[in-house]
């Protein structure tokens, strides 16, 4: 027993002979945790016999600042959650707020947003391939990843005016129309895209070591996987092929044709598998996005929720009352609840919205995948080697923005 | 004039859904048959509510997720809310059922009072309920009896106070008041 009363008792200094278990803390500092997670290892030897994740070191407490902001106001705190998938989050928390006031949005506002959404879900993968290959040590593809992603990167700023926090969807449509030549520069990745695809597989896929360092590493099985929560590529990984967008389809997803990848095997090395066939179906669904693209209005006809158009304004007194009612006032949001689940590329993301009326949210929650698949890995990662846990991180994806909200 | 037939499942991917009831039929059957497990239906925005009395709520969720038929085996989500210090009951503990099978939802809620925090865990329903308790351990100071590691999660242990209750303050340790 240590002679301080109130250390927590894993600080506690416990005299074991090393031919025993040991406790070894990983992180928070620690480059291949991704962040800000601590792990708390007991070893025997090399072999992990218990990984405790503490987690919290990034808590800035968002979920309470929603309760203080108006619900425009709270989309920039969704970016700053998830940041490698901005707007991912975005379209969760403006689709439950649509859902609140009960409004459609535009045709064309629901294909902008799936071919962003997709186009986010490609730079979200490609960060997961280029930090996984890293961790494990294969140092090349980093770069190779963040070339491609810089150009998606460059298009969500173009759009938006962000880069990492573009907050580009807004409640009853989109911040603004795409600019002049959009679609060409669409174009011109898509067109360079499967072959910067190719060149990943080459360099990682057909690599022994990184197969040897994934294959039966953090198996769980289909059963376990569901019984945990684990949702998107982790689950599709063990074999069960649930993918929000075709199981709950939003967004217009239903008229998309792409096909839903699954591996059976379960471990790291399957839900490698099961992210790279994803980038391909994201690639044809930005494809068939673009090939839907008409114009027409991106903002929902609702003057008392979105904001007027900016020459409106200038030539319309209820236009010029309505923008300075929404900024001034906010909306008013009928009383309700909503739970609004996407499919973000880590995985199920929920957003929970308890509307008591008026202009603030009186409850906002949200259902991080990476929280929920983190709190999988102490079953993961039993009995495997140290080496390994960074390996098995690695295929979980985090985003520890998004697990300490 | 010839009646058009519009002939059943015609688009292929409605065809791969299998949905035999919806989320209001369910809670309707529910209801029907544990008239005890049910204090009150909500459908509204799409979405049911079944706001389940404390006491039943591990029935309710094991019932849920091993009836044929219903199949609700991936509990989506668990998170409280705060009323505020002045309303009764004044907590609420949502759950957001899914089934990965069905692919319906369904949510349950438990309404809990300000003298009695106290819940059962729905961790040996499903094991994901662990880090979401947990979280609402933290954030509301709801107990849930029965929990294999009721820890704060998010917040330090040394943390004084609940942060996602309504009255504690957004900023500084006394709430403000300008008299």
């Amino acid at each position: 027993m240590s002679a301080v009363a109130n250390i927590p008792p894993q600080f506690e200094i416990v005299d074991q002979p090393l031919d025993s278990q040991m406790t070894l803390s990983m992180g928070p500092q620690h480059p291949s945790t991704h962040g800000v997670l601590r792990l708390e290892l007991v070893l025997d030897g090399e072999m992990v016999v218990k990984a405790t994740p503490d987690i919290g070191y990034l808590h800035t407490g968002m979920e309470k600042l929603f309760e203080y902001r108006k619900y425009q106001q709270g989309i920039v705190i969704t970016d700053r959650m998830d940041y490698l998938n901005p707007l991912g989050n975005n379209l969760a928390y403006v689709m439950a707020v649509e859902k609140l006031l009960q409004i459609e949005i535009p045709e064309r506002a629901q294909v902008i947003r799936v071919m962003m959404c997709e186009l986010q879900r490609i730079a979200s993968h490609l960060v997961w391939l280029g930090t996984h290959a890293l961790d494990i040590g294969a140092m090349t593809v980093f770069f190779y990843c963040f070339r491609e992603r810089e150009k998606i990167m460059n298009l969500v700023e173009a759009a938006s005016g962000g880069r990492l926090t573009p907050s580009y969807f807004r409640v009853g449509g989109l911040m603004m129309d795409l600019p002049a030549g959009f679609e060409r520069r669409v174009q011109q990745f898509q067109t360079d895209f499967p072959q910067a695809l190719d060149e990943f597989n080459t360099l990682v896929t057909g690599n022994r070591i990184f197969q040897k360092r994934t294959q039966g590493i953090g198996y769980i099985s289909a059963e376990d996987a569901i019984d945990w929560g684990l949702s998107g590529p982790i689950l599709r990984g063990s074999g069960v092929g649930l993918d929000i967008r075709r199981a709950n389809p939003y967004t217009g997803y239903d008229k998309y044709d792409f096909e839903i990848p699954v591996e059976q095997d379960g471990d790291v090395w399957a839900r490698y598998l099961v992210r790279m066939r994803e980038m391909r179906e994201s690639h044809k669904i930005v494809q068939q996005a673009l090939s839907r693209l008409q114009p027409g209005r991106v903002k929902a006809d609702a003057p008392k929720v979105v904001l007027p158009d900016r020459e409106a304004m200038k030539t319309h007194m209820d236009a010029l009352i309505h923008h300075f009612l929404l900024v001034a006032e906010g909306v008013d949001v009928p009383p309700g609840e909503v739970y609004h689940p996407i499919e973000a590329s880590k995985g199920e993301l929920g957003v929970y919205i308890k509307s008591t009326g008026g202009p603030k949210p009186a409850r906002v929650h949200f259902r991080g995948p990476s929280f929920v698949n983190l709190s999988a890995l102490p079953h993961m990662s039993r009995g495997c080697m140290v080496a390994d846990i960074v390996a098995i991180i690695g295929s979980l994806d985090i985003v520890l923005g998004e697990i300490d909200r | 004039m010839p009646e058009l037939q519009q002939p059943e499942n015609s688009n292929p991917k409605s065809s791969e859904r299998v949905v035999s009831q919806t989320p209001s039929q369910i809670a309707a059957a529910l209801q029907r048959e544990h008239p005890e497990w049910v204090a009150e239906v909500i459908t509204a925005l799409g979405e049911t509510t079944v706001i389940v009395p404390r006491g039943h709520i591990v029935e309710a969720c094991s019932f849920l997720k091993s009836t044929p038929g219903l199949e609700f085996n991936l509990l989506s989500d668990l998170c409280g809310f705060d009323r505020g210090p002045e309303e009764e009951p004044r907590f609420e503990v949502n759950y957001h059922l899914f089934s990965t099978t069905k692919y319906h939802r369904l949510r349950l809620k438990a309404l809990l009072n300000e003298e009695d925090t106290h819940l059962s865990t729905v961790t040996a329903v499903w094991r994901t309920a662990n880090w979401h308790e947990r979280e609402t351990y933290d954030l509301f100071g709801i107990i849930f009896d029965g929990h294999p590691d009721l820890r704060r999660i998010l917040l330090p242990d040394d943390w004084q106070g609940h942060a996602l209750r309504k009255d504690f303050p957004l900023r500084g340790y006394e709430p403000y008041s300008l008299t």
